[in-house]
């Protein structure tokens, strides 16, 4: 991008990403057994992962808002996650179900593993990457296919 | 007196959670402590899966990958971070240099000796990480989100689009996870 950047904005986003996999580590998330066991009901510890992750930014997405008008490093104003409903979110929601209850894993947790010396996540990362291009291969060719037919009418 | 519940409940979380909660409460408190500090000083509600997309526009032209140039090289700094964080926990609490009453080590996987450190292998059969991955690469960017994006983030913000997403993927793997164990498959 020519637009340019806070100097701190990168180093920002390393600092987050560092306590982000640290707490992926600590909570053995970026181990596929642990997560298999919760799948398997054989150990619940992942619900206090996800409710204690949900917990710290729930507050901070309700509270930061009515504090502080821009982040500092961007100028762009706090919002909230908020994704648009439709049936891709079910179906896609799906497909990861079926991915994640097969292996284990899920994106954030393969990256954490790769630094906790789990060099066999690369059969994961590589899966990963293989379907993203898929779908991305596939909806790119269809957009630009109705692109084509609507340009035509 | 001892009632009937005070001796059934050790058991019982003992059942439910035989690693204790301590690390996955931390582990979590931590998670989502590095998505707010993200979002404190840029805004941004990071998700993980994004990052398979975006890194694919350095190597394709497909309009799909295309639209994420502009945040392509941050989502690399941050999944590096990600990497950067675990290797720091493998350096401390899983090579045992430091210790906590907050941290159940587990006996899980196969551990092996780095100049010192403590590193981490899974057991898990590589067919299934890589049939696993190809899948979790596809739902999550149809999908619209991760456990990153949606459980944590989406789920932080209250969005309903979120929440109906981390209900539909931890019913549906649930099921698969049951359905391979049931197969006899493991690990």
């Amino acid at each position: 991008m020519t637009q340019k950047r806070h100097p701190l904005f990168i180093p920002l986003i390393f600092v987050g990403g560092l306590i982000f996999g640290f707490g992926l580590g600590f909570s053995h998330m970026a181990r596929p057994e642990v997560v298999l066991n919760f799948l398997q009901f054989e150990d619940f510890g992942l619900l206090f992962v996800m409710g204690g992750a949900a917990v710290v930014t729930g507050i901070a997405f309700a509270l930061v808002p009515r504090l502080f008008d821009r982040a500092p490093l961007t100028g762009d104003i706090y919002g909230r996650r908020l994704k648009s409903f439709d049936r891709n979110v079910l179906i896609g929601g799906a497909i990861f179900g079926v991915g994640w209850g097969l292996s284990g894993i899920c994106p954030g947790a393969a990256y954490a593993s790769l630094g906790v010396g789990n060099v066999t996540i690369l059969w994961a990362l590589a899966g990963m990457f293989v379907g993203a291009y898929l779908q991305g291969y596939w909806r790119s060719q269809r957009a630009s296919t109705n692109a084509r037919a609507t340009s035509t009418d | 007196m001892v009632t009937e519940l005070e001796l059934f409940a050790p058991a019982l979380s003992e059942s439910l959670f035989p690693a204790g909660i301590s690390r996955y409460a931390v582990g979590g408190l931590l998670v989502g402590l590095g998505a707010v500090v993200i979002y404190l000083g840029t805004g941004i509600s990071a998700g993980a899966s994004t990052f398979l997309e975006s890194t694919l526009s350095y190597v394709s032209d497909q309009s799909r990958f295309q639209r994420y140039v502009a945040s392509r090289d941050w989502r690399v700094v941050f999944t590096l971070g990600i990497i950067a964080g675990a290797f720091v926990y493998a350096v401390t609490f899983q090579s045992g240099v430091v210790s906590s009453g907050l941290y159940e080590s587990g006996a899980t996987g196969q551990v092996y000796d780095v100049g010192g450190i403590t590193l981490w292998l899974t057991d898990v059969q590589p067919w299934r990480l890589f049939l696993g991955g190809i899948l979790v690469g596809i739902g999550t960017r149809i999908g619209k989100g991760c456990t990153s994006g949606h459980g944590v983030c989406g789920v932080g913000s209250a969005s309903k689009t979120s929440i109906v997403g981390v209900i539909t993927f931890l019913i549906v793997a649930i099921g698969t996870a049951q359905v391979v164990m049931a197969l006899g498959v493991s690990p």
